[in-house]
C-alpha cells in the first residue's frame, strides 16, 4: 500500500509528509519532521508527555494517526517559545525548578497553555484537573502547579 | 493497512461491508489506537467516520429530542451550555472518560462499541432512554442502547453496520438525570461500578417515571427495571431508597477482578444506585 501523502500546519508552517497508516502523528513529529519536543512515555495516552494541540484542541499525539491530520493545524513545544522569548509558562517553570528529568515537561507546558488559553485564572483545583493526563514521576506536582499559577497572573498582566 | 475517511454514510457502510479483513471504525481512536500498538487488533482497513457530518453534529430538534454525532467528543459535549443542563448526567458520564487530552478525542459511539462492561457513558446513555441509529447496507435502523452490546467485545451490529449518531427523548418538564461511578482514586481510572438514573418527578416530588442502569456488574450495561419500579410513585424516601439499593443489588452478576470483588461490587452498586437517584431527584426538583 502507497504512503499517505499529507499536508497541514505544524507552528503556522506548511508542512507535508510521508507516512503509513499505522503511524501516529507522534511517530511523524519525531522521526519525520524531526520535531523530537513531543516525547513518547506510554504510547498509550496514559502519560501525556506527547501532549500536542489539534485545531486547538489538546490531544495526545500517540492517539492519534498521521493520516488523521491533513488541513489540520497542530501545535507542538516547538511552536511555545517566539525565537529567544520564552513563553510566560517556560520562564515559570523555570523559576519554580518545575521540572526534574524534564521527559514530561513538554507536554505539561502544552496542556498548561491550552487551559490558561480557555480559562486565564484557573483555581489549583482546575490546573489539578486539568493536568491529571500528565503524569511526572520527579517533582511531586507542587512546583509545577505553582508555576501554572504563576504564569496564569504574568499572562493576565499581559 | 488502508485507512479511508468517507464523507458520507453510504460509502462508509458499503467500505465495511465489501472489506474482505477485519475491519475497523475510527472515531477519537483513544481505544483502538492503544489496541493496535498492543497488538490486540490488527484491522486490514481502518474507516475514519469524522469527516460525515451528522457523525459531528449535536443537534435539539424541535419536538424537544436531542441527536448527537456517534463522533462528538467528551470536550464538545462539555462545551454544550444546553446540553449540560437539559442531560447533566450523560455529559458528566462522558467526561469522566480519561483525561483532558483524551477528552479532546473521546466519543460516545467508541466508548459505547469498544464494547467494554465499564465504558462510563453507556449507562448514562441507557438510563437516558437513549436509542442508536445505526446505518449499514441494508440502510438505517434505530437500536435502544441497552441492545447494541451483547458481551464484553460483541455488538449487536451486522457486517457493515456502524453507529451514526444518537437519540436522546424530549424531556418533560421536572426531569434529570446522574452518573457516578466508584473507583479507589479521583481520577483517571476505569469503573469498578457505575450508575447511571434519570427520571421525572411531578409538581408534588413524586417520582413518575425513571429508568436505572448499572455497568461494571454483568457482562453488559444493564438496564434494570426493578431498581426504577422501585422508586416509581415514591419521593424517594428510605423506604424507596431501601428498595432501590435491593432491586439494583439483585440485578448484579459481576466479575471478580483486580479492581473489584464480586461481594465489593454487588455492594457498592446498591449504594450508587441510591446516591445517583438523589442526585437525579435534586436536579429534577430544581429544574
Amino acid at each position: 500500500m502507497a504512503k499517505h501523502h499529507i499536508e497541514t500546519t505544524v507552528n503556522g508552517d506548511a508542512v507535508e509528509f510521508l507516512c503509513e497508516t499505522e503511524e501516529t502523528l507522534l511517530d511523524v513529529l519525531r522521526d519525520t519532521l524531526h520535531l523530537t519536543g513531543s516525547k513518547e512515555g506510554c504510547a498509550s495516552g496514559d502519560c501525556g508527555a506527547c501532549s500536542v494541540t489539534l485545531d486547538g484542541r489538546l490531544v495526545c499525539a500517540c492517539l492519534v494517526l498521521g493520516c488523521e491530520v491533513g488541513g489540520r493545524r497542530i501545535e507542538t513545544i516547538e511552536g511555545m517559545a517566539e525565537g529567544e522569548a520564552l513563553h510566560p509558562l517556560q520562564t515559570k517553570f523555570l523559576e519554580h525548578a518545575a521540572l526534574q528529568c524534564g521527559i514530561c515537561t513538554p507536554g505539561f507546558l502544552v496542556a498548561s497553555r491550552a487551559l490558561l488559553e480557555r480559562n486565564p485564572n484557573p483555581s489549583e483545583t482546575e490546573i489539578r484537573y486539568w493536568l491529571a493526563g500528565n503524569l511526572c514521576r520527579c517533582t511531586g506536582y507542587d512546583k509545577i502547579v505553582t508555576a501554572v499559577k504563576d504564569a496564569a497572573v504574568v499572562m493576565r498582566k499581559g | 493497512m488502508r485507512y479511508e475517511a468517507p464523507e458520507t454514510v453510504e460509502r462508509a457502510s458499503a467500505l465495511l461491508a465489501d472489506s474482505a479483513g477485519e475491519a475497523r471504525i475510527l472515531a477519537g481512536g483513544t481505544d483502538l489506537l492503544v489496541q493496535m500498538r498492543s497488538d490486540i487488533v490488527d484491522p486490514a482497513l481502518i474507516v475514519d467516520i469524522k469527516r460525515i457530518a451528522e457523525t459531528r453534529w449535536i443537534t435539539e430538534e424541535p419536538g424537544g429530542g436531542w441527536r448527537i454525532g456517534a463522533a462528538v467528543t467528551g470536550a464538545e459535549l462539555k462545551e454544550h451550555a444546553r446540553l449540560k443542563q437539559v442531560w447533566p448526567g450523560v455529559v458528566e458520564a462522558a467526561n469522566l472518560i480519561g483525561s483532558t487530552q483524551v477528552q479532546g478525542r473521546a466519543t460516545l459511539g467508541g466508548n459505547l462499541c469498544n464494547g467494554s462492561p465499564a465504558a462510563d457513558s453507556v449507562p448514562a446513555l441507557i438510563a437516558a432512554g437513549a436509542v442508536a441509529t445505526l446505518a449499514g447496507p441494508q440502510g438505517r435502523r434505530d437500536l435502544p442502547v441497552e441492545d447494541v452490546m451483547l458481551g464484553p467485545r460483541k455488538l449487536a451490529l451486522g457486517k457493515g453496520e456502524f453507529v451514526v449518531s444518537f437519540g436522546l427523548p424530549p424531556r418533560p418538564p421536572r426531569s434529570s438525570d446522574a452518573y457516578l461511578r466508584f473507583i479507589p482514586r479521583t481520577e483517571m481510572d476505569i469503573a469498578v461500578v457505575g450508575a447511571g438514573v434519570s427520571l421525572t418527578v411531578d409538581a408534588s416530588g413524586t417520582i413518575t417515571e425513571a429508568r436505572v442502569s448499572l455497568g461494571a456488574v454483568a457482562p453488559r450495561v444493564l438496564l434494570v427495571r426493578e431498581a426504577a419500579a422501585a422508586i416509581v410513585g415514591s419521593r424517594l424516601d428510605r423506604v424507596a431508597q431501601d428498595r432501590l439499593e435491593a432491586a439494583a443489588r439483585a440485578a448484579c452478576t459481576p466479575i471478580d477482578d483486580k479492581r473489584g470483588t464480586v461481594e465489593f461490587r454487588i455492594q457498592i452498586a446498591g449504594v450508587l444506585a441510591r446516591r445517583t437517584a438523589l442526585i437525579a431527584l435534586d436536579r429534577a426538583r430544581t429544574q
